[in-house]
């Protein structure tokens, strides 16, 4: 059997909002084993906000259990979720949240920052290794501002491999895309996830669904959908399959 | 993380908004410069006070009559004939915390050579006057005891004295001068000492033995003063506490009766003045004080900015992994840096201001080391405690919140 990087049992989430309790998650349980692409989809209020929150590390559950690579964050201080987060999680967001007037690098680096066991020059290399596996290496020194948005999620990425994590979170990560960036960034998820990363990718956008192998559907706060994708679309052929832009004119 | 990455991040976060840094450390900077200078300034005249009073001899005590009444008038000081060599041998003889005393008698007249005549003071003295008022020679030599003793017509003059009354290049040294129509050789020729502080020339005199200026021109038997210096500048006190039980049992004075006769060390001289100048840098020292605390609150007012411009970053740093602790250090590092770079720029300010001033102002001024150091540290302290809240705020951040602010 292959390894279980999550594992979510009975997980309930629930905020209180003055005398109001608005339950997001109702008891939801599921596994990720290693080497899944997994798409979480949802409307807006269905809870996948929150349970990407609560997969980051970023939240915990109000009740139920999450073990991430066999560790159980129910009970872990803010500092402890802190180091999981620097050490198993790798994030990408829609938005990139690169730093400004930052080389790539340096941006790619960031996480390694704050792990004191990897050094300066252990830091360097690693970066320079993420960055070309997203086909960034002749671009090592340009900041975001020099970048396109394609190329600024590449590096996003590149930062999110770093750290060599076992699951990498993606939120809405070709939201801010047009379309044929999109199928690329795509193509390169798909092409990390042969090489045996572990990806979740929170989107709203169903063909975005059909280029992982397994996809879960919240609603109200509860899983209507968990299936397996017998049909994976590949995204690099989506991009051959694009019209040929015009120039409009 | 490693205390060096920190550096590094808050050191790139200052680099990447040079401008406002910079605006920002304004206040520390004009703050500690403004410190050193106004200190510079006061240590400066006090320093000059203290050097010209010592110059006259920081341990001298003078020793004069004091006002009497005769008749129900008080008499002018100059007029009283109650210190005589008598006391003069007294205190020499019985005062251990002096080292050097002289008995002094002085008038004013006209100095002659040839058609060239001056108005001059002439004191009479004994050899050790030189010692007490550390007055050296330009030429030639002071009298001896034994020309005391023999009353000898010889006298050393002044600079001024011997510019206005000989041609230039001439050596007054072998010549002889007539002081109110007594002729004297002149046999040195005292080094040049320049105003004093009240403005006072110090060069024009003729000193004599005193003898001599007793009987051949004063014709009088009493003394105007003792002069004499004590042991040391800190035994200067005691030594005037000494002299006047000397002196009271020496003039018979009864424990009801006041003294006939006044002791004053310079000591007391130069603590008037240095208070003066004391009150000046305490009230300089304060408004540069206010001016680095409005520079605190600059920091502490762009430090806020700063934190809620950079929530997204905090939120993504947080995040990727770094701790609130991470997220503290960072900010109060960067208040810190600033402050102490502030601080830095300012010393390097204050001490060009500093220079500026002595050089184009010709205004006294001493640097103190302790001023730089104190505005250094005041700097230090400055950044963390108007870093502290801000940085703590950002640490507080939720990622959540933090990572979805726009």
């Amino acid at each position: 059997m292959t390894k279980e990087i999550i594992k979510i049992q009975d997980l309930k989430r629930k905020f209180t909002m003055g005398s109001e309790t608005v339950h997001a998650l109702k008891g939801i349980s599921y596994s990720i084993t290693k080497g899944e692409f997994v798409t979480i989809m949802g409307s807006s209020g269905s809870g996948k906000s929150t349970m990407l929150n609560i997969l980051g590390c970023l939240d915990q559950p109000t009740s139920g259990t999450y073990e991430i690579d066999g560790v159980n964050i129910k009970d872990l201080s803010k500092n402890e979720l802190a180091t999981v987060r620097n050490e198993k999680i790798g994030f990408i967001f829609q938005s990139y949240n690169l730093l400004a007037r930052t080389t790539a690098i340096e941006n790619v680096e960031l996480p390694l920052l704050y792990n004191s066991k990897v050094t300066t020059e252990e830091r360097k290399k690693r970066a320079i290794k993420a960055l070309k596996m997203v086909g960034l290496g002749e671009r090592l020194y340009h900041t975001p501002a020099q970048l396109s948005g394609g190329q600024q999620q590449r590096v996003a990425i590149a930062r999110s491999l770093v750290n060599n994590p076992v699951i990498i979170l993606a939120d809405e990560a070709t939201g801010n895309l047009d379309t044929k960036t999109s199928y690329e960034i795509m193509a390169l998820f798909q092409e990390l996830n042969q090489q045996g990363i572990t990806i979740a990718f929170v989107t709203h956008e169903p063909d975005i669904a059909t280029f992982s192998n397994r996809t879960i559907i919240l609603k109200d706060g509860e899983i209507i959908q968990d299936y397996k994708n017998h049909n994976i679309q590949s995204a690099t052929e989506h991009l051959a399959a694009l019209p040929i832009e015009n120039n409009l004119s | 993380m490693r205390i060096l990455n920190l550096l590094k991040i808050a050191y790139k976060a200052i680099i990447l908004n040079k401008m406002r840094t910079l605006l920002t450390m304004l206040g520390i900077i004009i703050g500690v410069a403004s410190v050193i200078a106004m200190l510079a300034i006061g240590e400066g005249s006090k320093k000059s006070i203290r050097s010209t009073i010592s110059s006259m001899g920081s341990n001298m005590i003078t020793i004069s009559p004091g006002a009497d009444m005769r008749g129900g008038v008080i008499q002018d000081a100059s007029a009283m004939e109650t210190l005589t060599l008598n006391d003069y041998k007294t205190i020499k003889e019985q005062a251990n915390l002096l080292t050097y005393s002289t008995p002094m008698v002085n008038g004013g007249g006209q100095v002659i050579n040839g058609s060239n005549n001056w108005p001059s003071s002439i004191y009479g003295v004994n050899p050790e006057y030189l010692y007490i008022k550390l007055v050296g020679l330009q030429s030639g030599s002071m009298f001896t005891e034994a020309e005391v003793k023999s009353a000898a017509k010889v006298a050393l003059l002044g600079q001024t004295v011997v510019d206005n009354i000989f041609a230039e290049g001439e050596e007054p040294v072998g010549k002889t001068i007539r002081f109110n129509n007594i002729p004297f050789k002149i046999i040195g020729i005292l080094e040049k000492k320049g105003e004093n502080t009240f403005g006072q020339d110090q060069d024009d005199v003729v000193i004599a033995p005193y003898t001599t200026v007793q009987k051949r021109i004063l014709a009088i038997n009493h003394i105007n003063q003792i002069v004499a210096s004590a042991v040391s500048e800190e035994q200067a006190p005691n030594a005037v506490t000494q002299v006047t039980e000397i002196l009271r049992s020496q003039h018979k004075l009864s424990d009801n009766e006041d003294d006939d006769f006044n002791v004053r060390s310079m000591e007391e001289l130069i603590s008037t003045f240095s208070s003066t100048s004391e009150m000046l840098t305490v009230l300089l020292v304060a408004i540069a004080g206010i001016s680095l605390l409005i520079g605190g609150i600059g920091i502490m007012n762009i430090m806020y900015v700063s934190v809620k411009e950079r929530t997204k970053e905090i939120g993504l740093r947080m995040a990727i992994g770094g701790k609130g602790s991470d997220i503290l250090m960072q900010f109060l590092i960067e208040a810190i840096l600033i402050s102490v770079t502030g601080g830095l720029l300012g010393v390097i300010l204050g001490l060009s201001v500093t220079l500026f001033i002595e050089k184009f102002l010709n205004w006294p001024t001493d640097v103190a080391l302790y001023s730089i150091v104190i505005s250094f540290a005041v700097c230090a302290i400055t950044g963390i405690f108007f870093g502290w809240y801000p940085a703590r705020k950002a640490s507080a951040l939720n990622p959540i919140t933090a990572l979805r602010y726009e």
